[in-house]
């Protein structure tokens, strides 16, 4: 964590935004955004790289459908094979239709979960964790932006941050 | 304004003559008497290798088919042997004579459901009061334009399927209405009259709601207020509600009764999967192309991202309901429910599960890529996969019905895909230059000039 930074709070997102678009033009550089709700197109606005988390869910995906069809092939084919209505289970191939419904949704089940837990992961949250939010009015209805002060004349960054429509500035100052 | 390029206008001329020409030839080449068919399974004998293969495949419809061989069998039984191979060239015979009218009805219908998808994706837009899509609403508009003429050519083929020109629909038959209980038990239901009155109402209906729709968008555009826009909300709400109905009763007299002794509950779904992925597949090409010859300038990738979302989307809704609809066939394994799957399996089993890959694994894989929706070529590609995996679906769901095992992707089939590409393109690029591009005067066009995603 930066030693000092500055939390300037913002009322609406689109002021945030336009603020987020505005300093990073000054190049003064913006360590965290805290707000209630995602906000579509900050990502972008802040310059972070996008997100790689698709990807691994497609991944997931792929594992799901590999052990469903490999399940079902143990279950259904070589472990007890069953005449179900008629359908003899002798290849997996010929059965195969009856297993679409479970291929279907264990590739989506193991895309979904483990793409949440990856994401949990990521975001450093899981059970019992403390909020790291610096202001707990980030979960109601405002928005935190922090902003790098280390070697910064303090005053023209809260001016220019009071220019961008900050409603409420704050110097934090970890020594 | 648009103004229709001499090339492509030259284009659209030659594949209507060469379509044109190329169907003529198949309607020639079509045996005329049973010395033909004769002469043509003799020379095919020659060259045509058992198809092992496939039998392998559709192993498991083997013991359903066998049973039902059987049951033919039986009900042949008492006129012998001799007659037996005379009866199977008849059969032959027929096919052959269907082939060209089945390669005609094919594409007429398929060509024709492109533009009524569109009409029903762009009732959806003004029904949901869509923000992002009025900037592509004259492209929509100018594809419905092949509604009309597309709807007349298929009434027209209808008519004479009616008057025994051509042999497509077995229930409109005499005789084999006579002989078939089944039929005769739904011939207050499928009888000509009445088909063709049913018919004429869903066409009547659907150019109706298009002519006011389209219209009441042109006069928007001059119009001070948006009295216009209120009136198309409740028009699309309407047409919608029509045409869920409508739709789903053409598709059963259209292409189930075909087949009339099967039904599917959820055919007319399928059919609408099928038109609707094909229409708006269709509005991405010509956005594209119209945006590549520098029309369209307030169209961004975004509104193509937008499109190839509903590519992607509808394409797997498309594979769960023709999925729905086999497992639940193939599970019950009901005799006269399960021959639809036999006959489409064991005769016709490269299409019917090559479109499976055409229309849900190639533009799943290619599609899935949120930035891939943004590249044209992606686009462009998925999209003509997507369009020929369609084609096929239509095939896929006529031609067994029509010509059973002789069918084949030959002269007539291809040039009445020519021929309705070339009318199609034609009418729909024509449709173009009648109005400004711009449906300037829709309340959400700001909103649909900056929309991004």
């Amino acid at each position: 964590m930066a030693s000092k930074v500055i939390h300037a709070i913002y009322n609406d997102d689109d002021v945030l935004l336009l603020a987020v678009k505005q300093v990073r033009e000054a190049r003064y550089h913006i360590g965290e955004i805290y707000t209630p709700f995602p906000v579509h197109g900050l990502d972008k606005a802040m310059g972070l790289a996008p997100t790689r988390l698709a990807i691994t869910s497609f991944l997931y995906g792929v594992v799901g459908l590999v052990v469903s069809i490999l399940m079902m092939n143990f279950i259904m084919i070589e472990d007890w094979p069953q005449d179900i209505g008629g359908k003899p289970s002798f290849s997996f191939l010929q059965n195969m239709p009856a297993f679409v419904p479970i291929m279907f949704e264990l590739t989506v089940f193991f895309a979904a979960h483990l793409m949440v837990i990856t994401f949990y992961m990521r975001s450093k949250l899981w059970p019992f964790k403390a909020a790291e939010n610096p202001d707990v009015r980030t979960t109601d209805d405002k928005f935190l932006m922090e902003v790098d002060a280390a070697d910064l004349n303090v005053d023209d960054l809260s001016d220019f941050l009071y220019k961008t429509g900050a409603s409420e500035i704050k110097i934090i100052d970890n020594k | 304004m648009y103004t229709l390029s001499s090339k492509l206008k030259l284009t659209a001329i030659i594949f209507v003559i060469v379509g044109a020409i190329g169907l003529v030839i198949g309607f020639l080449q079509a045996p005329s008497d049973l010395d033909d068919v004769r002469e043509m399974l003799a020379a095919e004998e020659h060259h045509a290798e058992p198809a092992e293969s496939t039998m392998v495949e559709a192993d498991f419809a083997k013991a359903e088919h066998d049973m039902l061989l059987e049951d033919e069998a039986a009900t042949h039984g008492e006129k012998g042997a001799a007659s037996h191979d005379d009866e199977h060239l008849e059969h032959t015979l027929h096919q052959l004579q269907n082939k060209p009218w089945a390669a005609v009805y094919v594409a007429a219908f398929f060509f024709f459901m492109i533009s009524l998808g569109v009409l029903a994706f762009y009732a959806v837009q003004y029904a949901a009061q869509a923000g992002w899509s009025p900037v592509l609403f004259r492209v929509m508009e100018a594809i419905t334009a092949y509604l009309v003429p597309g709807g007349i050519i298929l009434f027209v083929l209808l008519v004479l399927s009616g008057m025994h020109v051509n042999h497509l629909f077995i229930w409109m038959d005499p005789e084999v209405v006579a002989e078939d209980a089944i039929i005769r038990n739904k011939s207050s239901y499928l009888n000509v009259p009445f088909f063709l009155i049913r018919a004429a109402i869903y066409l009547g209906g659907w150019f109706i709601f298009r002519h006011f729709l389209v219209r009441n968008s042109r006069r928007l555009d001059e119009a001070s207020d948006n009295h216009y826009f209120k009136k198309n909300f409740k028009l699309a709400a309407g047409f919608l509600v029509f045409f869920i109905v409508s739709e789903s009763m053409m598709s059963w007299d259209w292409i189930m009764s075909l087949d009339p002794h099967w039904f599917s509950t959820l055919f007319g779904w399928y059919v609408f999967a099928s038109l609707f992925v094909s229409g708006i597949t269709v509005i991405a090409l010509i956005s594209i192309y119209l945006k590549s010859r520098g029309y369209l300038p307030f169209v961004n990738n975004s509104h193509i991202h937008d499109l190839a979302k509903f590519m992607f989307g509808i394409s797997i809704f498309w594979t769960y309901l023709w999925f729905s609809q086999f497992m639940l066939i193939w599970y019950s394994n009901i005799p006269e429910e399960v021959v639809y799957f036999i006959s489409r399996i064991e005769n016709y089993s490269l299409p019917f599960f090559g479109m499976v890959a055409l229309n849900f694994i190639f533009p799943l894989l290619m599609l899935m890529n949120s930035d891939y929706k943004r590249v044209n070529w992606f686009v462009v590609l998925t999209g003509i996969v997507i369009l020929v995996g369609h084609y096929l679906n239509v095939f896929v769901m006529i031609m067994p019905a029509t010509v059973g095992e002789s069918w084949f992707i030959g002269l007539p089939e291809i040039s009445a895909v020519l021929l309705f590409a070339g009318l199609f393109i034609f009418v729909v690029f024509r449709a173009l230059t009648k109005a400004p591009l711009l449906a300037k005067r829709n309340p959400f066009i700001k909103e649909s000039e900056h929309f991004h995603y």
